[in-house]
């Protein structure tokens, strides 16, 4: 028998996760050149969605996919969607169960791994094998250090990766791939435990989420008020990416709690971080340092932030802002 | 109604980390309750001030982590268990195992625990918690309420009994879910602002008993295979790969700007063309 891998997919909005085909990556390169299937899990309301999800998902190398769908998928709760999937599980025997490190996959995996009672390896950044063992990299202490686990059990593994770093799975080429219809599951599963979800305010502004965006514009105490703010927004629409912020802004109330970054907060690791009025206190740093290319605006030549800056503007952010959000709108045109 | 609040003692990550031989450098530091445990034992606190409640904290770790559960007596929990497994600090299924053996038989009808802890940071050990006592759970709450369905102006609630309706937390945008007690709820930042304990506080609580429990009792439940088939084990830890300075962009605004835009476009970091 091949290995098996299930990849808990994830929809935002109508359209599949980035952070799902990164998934995709990782099992293809898990099972690289040995014989296995890959299946994906994908819950969801919309049944059109859920269909062009699926062509989508085996376009980037899904053998199998199977869909649950129906009114208790929306929005996607991982009460619900842990009953399913359990039996998938028990079906397929995976050797890797494989998801997002979004609010959906960390809260999925370790309720799975004290079900499974398997091992579970979470925010993973890279994978490499060495001496025929896998080894997985993770962050740790905000962080502030880094450790690699390997599974030291039996099989199924959990892993959960972080969005941003590893590379989506190609394009398969193959018809055959093409052609994988979705698997209604229609089999009453388990009742799931009891949850009813009565609300979602959406308050994010932009579709794209912090922890995912491959560009972050984030603000800090400079930035003065939420007006400030607006600017920096501007900017991140314009580039494409995702607002964040830094502890001070945040207990300043010069926007929520969600966008931190940092010590508390979220730990970003995009391909292009802005940080904006940010003098770089050692808590904030830990939450950024690792995004690939960094640049910062500050009026404080002496600001922290630039020690570890790709590139360094030392100016004022209400006047740089503005005129690089101008700039990329004429080069967009 | 009875509460109990996980609590894990964590380096204090708001000071350097050092690492040294491999591990980290524990000698001087400083340690503190888990920041988003905090949250979780200041709304415990609150719910026993208005409704009245049995507060339990618990904590699984070395022998330091009873400052931890001392200092949640001096803030007026009722008692507090210590297990003391020193050794296994990144096993969390057995962390799990441990806190579900000790939890059944005091029947709570709240666990609360922080999102996760800034040391390990899987956000793990609550959730594990959660599905090895079938409990339903509500994650990275921001706002707690507790009542019948009519106290919370439910009007389908398909159970009876006491409810929370919970305001979580989902990548920004805020969800509100209903979940019937028992049931685990963890504390995002935001759900509060924790107090800091008294004097008087301070000076009671060195007085208070601290029970302790041991793996040998707690895990004679336990299947031994599903403690060795959910190991993972630390290969390697080291520091981030260290940053330096790039360069300073001269000029003016305008002439800044297209400079940074000059070089993005170059590394090829952002498209000309839009993204």
């Amino acid at each position: 028998m091949g290995t098996s891998i299930l990849i808990i997919a994830e929809l935002k909005g109508s359209t599949l996760r980035r952070v799902t085909l990164e998934a995709l990556g990782v099992a293809a390169a898990l099972l690289h050149e040995r014989s296995g299937d890959i299946a994906c899990f994908l819950a969801g309301s919309n049944k059109a969605d859920l269909e062009l999800a699926s062509k989508e998902l085996a376009r980037h190398g899904a053998h199998h996919v199977y869909v649950a769908s129906g009114e208790a998928h929306q929005p996607i709760q991982a009460l619900t969607s842990l009953p399913p999937i359990l039996s998938i599980i028990k079906e397929l025997k995976p050797q890797y169960i494989i998801a997002g490190h979004t609010a959906y996959g960390r809260e999925l995996a370790p309720r799975l791994a004290a079900e499974l009672k398997a091992g579970y390896i979470a925010d993973i950044i890279s994978m490499e094998e060495f001496e025929g063992q896998l080894q997985f990299t993770r962050p740790i202490y905000a962080g502030k250090a880094f450790e690699t686990r390997t599974f030291h059990g039996t099989s199924p593994h959990l892993l959960t990766i972080r969005p941003n770093n590893f590379a989506p799975a190609s394009v398969a080429d193959d018809v055959e791939q093409a052609n994988v219809e979705p698997i209604f599951i229609t089999e009453e599963a388990a009742t799931p435990l009891p949850s009813i979800v009565k609300n979602v305010v959406q308050r994010m502004s932009s579709s794209i989420d912090l922890t995912e965006a491959e560009i972050v514009v984030a603000g800090g105490r400079g930035v003065r008020g939420s007006d400030g703010f607006k600017l920096l927004q501007a900017l991140a629409d314009e580039l494409g990416g995702a607002v964040g912020a830094s502890r001070a802004a945040c207990d300043a109330g010069y926007c929520d709690y969600s966008l931190q970054i940092g010590q508390t907060g979220k730990v970003v690791t995009p391909q292009l971080y802005i940080a904006c009025g940010i003098s770089g206190a050692i808590q904030h740093l830990a939450g950024m340092s690792q995004s690939r290319t960094i640049v910062a605006i500050n009026k404080d030549p002496d600001a922290p932030i630039f020690s570890i800056a790709d590139y360094g503007i030392v100016g004022d952010l209400f006047e740089v802002v503005p005129l690089l959000t101008a700039e990329l709108k004429a080069l967009h045109q | 109604m009875k509460i109990i609040v996980l609590m894990k003692q964590t380096f204090d990550t708001e000071e350097k980390v050092e690492i040294t031989n491999g591990m980290i450098e524990e000698h001087g530091a400083k340690f503190v309750i888990n920041p988003y445990d905090e949250y979780a034992l200041e709304e415990a606190l609150r719910i026993k001030e208005q409704n009245g409640a049995e507060v339990i904290a618990i904590t699984v770790g070395p022998e330091r982590s009873s400052v931890a559960l001392r200092t949640g007596l001096a803030l007026g929990i009722d008692q507090a268990i210590m297990i003391c497994d020193a050794e296994h600090g990144d096993h969390s299924y057995r962390i799990a195992a441990l806190l579900a053996e000790v939890i059944k038989p005091l029947k709570p009808d709240l666990i609360l625990a922080g999102l996760f802890a800034v040391d390990s940071g899987s956000g793990s050990v609550a959730l594990q918690v959660a599905q090895l006592l079938q409990l339903p759970h509500a994650s990275a709450a921001v706002k707690l309420r507790l009542g019948t369905a009519e106290e919370l102006l439910i009007e389908d609630a398909p159970w009876s009994g006491t409810l929370a309706l919970v305001d979580r937390d989902v990548e920004g945008d805020v969800e509100t879910v209903v979940i019937p007690l028992p049931a685990v709820v963890t504390a995002q930042q935001g759900l509060n602002d924790p107090r800091y304990p008294s004097l008087p506080g301070i000076m009671k609580a060195k007085k208070k008993a601290i029970i302790e429990r041991y793996p040998s009792e707690l895990l004679a439940e336990v299947n031994q295979d599903d403690l060795s088939s959910s190991l993972t084990v630390r290969t390697a830890l080291f520091p981030p790969s260290p940053r330096s300075a790039g360069k300073r962009l001269s000029g003016d605004g305008s002439q800044q700007t297209k400079q940074l835009l000059h070089s993005l476009i170059e590394a090829n970091i952002i498209q000309r063309g839009g993204n």
